[in-house]
C-alpha cells in the first residue's frame, strides 16, 4: 500500500509526518535539528529515502545535513571526523562560496541594495534545495544573495552556477522584503538541459545548457513598483509552479499577479481573474490535471495575512482566470497567518493531495484535490516550507 | 588539554555532550583552538568563522576566565589557565533573536 511522508521546515526545526494513502491518520517525527530555522527539505525522486535539508541560523551559519532512511537518522556530509582516503575535504558542505574565477564568464561582484546603491554578493542561507530527478548525488541550492550552486556528491562540496549571476543583470537585482533570495528551482522532466529558477526581486530565468548560460524570462510581467514596470529584470516572482507532462507550461505568483506562460516562460498572461487579491506566495498544480492549479491569496504586502480573517485556497480548474474558493474545513473567522512560498505541495495517489503549511504553525492537507481540508499537525513552529513525497 | 564548552546547538550538531577535550600543539590561541576544534569536529566548521575569511561570526563571543576574549587577536596567547585546562574557554552565542 502506498505511504506519504510531508517534509516540513519549520522556524524551529524539521518534522517529517507520514500516513497511510488514506491520509487519514498521521505519525508526526520531528523535530528535527530543534531550534534551528529549516527552510527546506525535500527527497531525491530517483531515491525518495535520500532527503537534503537546509537548516541555518543566525548564530552559526549554514548547515547541509542529509539523510539516507527518508528522515530517520541524519548526517552532515562531509562532518565526518574520519573522513575515508581520498574524499572531499571534510566540513566542505557548510561552504558556499561565490565562484570568481575568470574561467565561469562575467563574474558579477555587486547587486543593487535597498537604496540603489550597488553592494557586494555575501552569502546568508540555502532556501531551497532541488535534487536531481535522476541522480540522489546531484542537488542544487537555491541561495540568499541569489545564486545557483550545485553538489555533485550528495551535498559534500559545493559549485555555483555561476553563468546565472554572470548573465550581466545582476547589477539590476535586488533584495525583496525577505532578502534577494534565488527560492524556486524547477527542473524539465523532458530535457535534462533545461531548468528555470526565480528571484526575489530579478524575476525568473530559463537555462538550456544545463545551468551554464541564462536568460531572464520576464515579457509580459508588469510590476507597477519598479520604475520600469515591463523592464528585463528586476520583478519580485514569488513562485512558479509546472506540471511534470508539461514542462513548457508554467503558473506564476509574482508579488501580485498570478500568471502563466505557454512557451516555458518566453512570455507571460496574467490569470489572476476573479481572484479576490492576487497578492500570494504559494501556487501549484494537481498531479493529474495540468490545468488545475492553487493558490493562497494573501491580503496585500504590508498585510500579510488572508482577507477577512478568511483562509481560502482558491482553485482554478482552467489554468487561470475562473477561480473559485475552496474553504470547508479551513478557519473562517479571525484567521491572520500567512501561507509562504515554498509552503504548498501535492501527493500523487489518484485522489490528488494537496498541503500547505502556515506561519501560525498548521499543517492542512485535503485528500480530494481541495474539496475539504483537515489539519494533519496543528501547533508546530512556523511553517517555512512542505513538501510531499508518494511512496510505494 | 584544552577544555572548551560549545553552545547547546553546537553540542548537537557535534554530537557531543558536555565539555570538549582537545590537544592543541603549540601555543593555545584562539586560532590553534578553533583548528584543533574543527579537525575534531569537520561539521563545525563555518559555524564559528567564517569558512571563507575565518572571522568569528557576530553573534558569537569567547570568554575564559570571567574576561571577554572576543576581541584579542586570533594568535594572541589564551589565558595560562586555559592552556593548561584549569579554566575552559567558553563559545557564547548572543542572548538575541526569538
Amino acid at each position: 500500500m502506498s505511504k506519504v511522508r510531508v517534509l516540513v521546515g519549520t522556524r524551529k526545526g524539521a518534522f517529517v509526518l507520514t500516513s497511510d494513502a488514506k491520509r487519514e491518520r498521521w505519525e508526526v517525527s520531528g523535530p528535527h535539528f530543534a531550534g534551528w530555522e529549516i527552510y527546506h527539505v525535500k527527497g531525491s525522486p530517483a531515491d525518495p529515502n535520500r532527503l537534503y535539508a537546509s537548516q541555518c541560523s543566525g548564530w552559526f551559519g549554514q548547515i547541509i545535513q542529509r539523510s539516507n532512511d527518508g528522515g530517520n537518522t541524519w548526517e552532515a556530509p562531509g562532518g565526518e571526523t574520519t573522513p575515508a582516503p581520498g574524499s572531499m575535504p571534510a566540513g566542505a558542505s557548510n561552504k558556499f562560496v561565490y565562484d570568481t574565477s575568470p574561467e565561469t564568464g562575467k563574474p558579477i561582484t555587486t547587486h543593487q541594495w535597498y537604496d540603489g546603491t550597488q553592494h557586494p554578493w555575501e552569502f546568508k542561507r540555502v532556501w531551497h534545495l532541488e535534487p536531481s530527478l535522476t541522480d540522489p548525488d546531484t542537488v542544487y541550492a537555491g541561495v540568499e544573495d541569489a545564486a545557483l550552486f550545485r553538489s555533485t556528491d550528495g551535498g559534500q562540496t559545493w559549485q555555483e552556477l555561476a553563468g546565472l549571476r554572470g548573465h550581466g543583470s545582476g547589477p539590476r537585482w535586488q533584495p525583496g522584503a525577505g532578502g534577494m533570495c534565488l527560492h524556486t528551482i524547477l527542473l524539465d522532466p523532458s530535457d535534462p538541459g533545461r531548468m528555470f529558477i526565480a528571484i526575489s526581486a530579478a524575476g525568473a530565468f530559463r537555462s538550456d545548457d544545463t545551468g551554464k548560460t541564462w536568460r531572464p524570462i520576464n515579457r509580459g510581467l508588469k510590476s507597477e513598483y519598479i520604475p520600469d514596470p515591463t523592464a528585463e529584470v528586476g520583478h519580485c516572482v514569488h513562485r512558479i509552479a509546472m506540471h511534470r507532462s508539461r514542462p513548457g507550461v508554467l503558473f506564476m505568483q509574482k508579488h501580485w499577479d498570478v500568471l502563466r506562460s505557454d512557451n516555458a516562460g518566453d512570455l507571460w498572461q496574467e490569470v489572476s481573474g476573479n481572484l479576490p487579491t492576487d497578492f500570494g506566495f504559494v501556487i501549484d498544480v494537481h498531479a493529474h490535471e495540468p490545468e488545475t492549479i492553487y493558490v493562497v491569496p494573501i491580503k496585500s504586502d504590508s498585510e500579510h495575512f488572508p482577507p477577512d480573517g478568511k483562509l481560502r485556497v482558491y482553485r482554478s480548474r482552467t489554468g487561470g482566470n475562473e477561480w473559485e474558493a475552496l474553504t470547508k474545513g479551513l478557519p473562517q473567522r479571525d484567521c491572520y497567518v500567512n501561507v509562504l512560498r515554498d509552503a504548498m505541495a501535492v501527493d500523487s495517489l489518484d485522489s490528488c493531495g494537496v498541503y500547505f503549511g502556515t506561519t501560525g504553525g498548521q499543517v492542512y492537507a485535503s485528500t480530494d484535490a481541495g474539496d475539504s481540508w483537515t489539519p494533519i499537525v496543528r501547533d508546530l513552529p512556523g511553517v517555512l516550507s512542505v513538501e510531499v513525497q508518494t511512496l510505494p | 588539554m584544552i577544555r572548551v564548552i560549545l553552545p547547546a546547538h553546537l553540542r548537537t550538531l557535534a554530537r557531543v555532550d558536555g565539555e570538549v577535550k582537545l590537544d592543541v600543539e603549540g601555543q593555545a590561541t584562539q586560532r590553534s583552538v578553533l583548528d584543533a576544534l574543527e579537525a575534531c569536529y569537520p561539521m563545525l566548521r563555518g559555524t564559528i568563522r567564517d569558512q571563507v575569511t575565518q572571522q568569528r561570526r557576530p553573534f558569537l563571543r569567547f570568554f575564559a576566565c570571567e574576561e571577554d576574549l572576543s576581541h584579542e587577536l586570533p594568535d594572541a596567547p589564551l589565558p595560562d589557565a586555559v592552556a593548561s585546562g584549569a579554566e575552559p574557554l567558553l563559545i557564547i552565542g548572543a542572548i538575541a533573536g526569538g
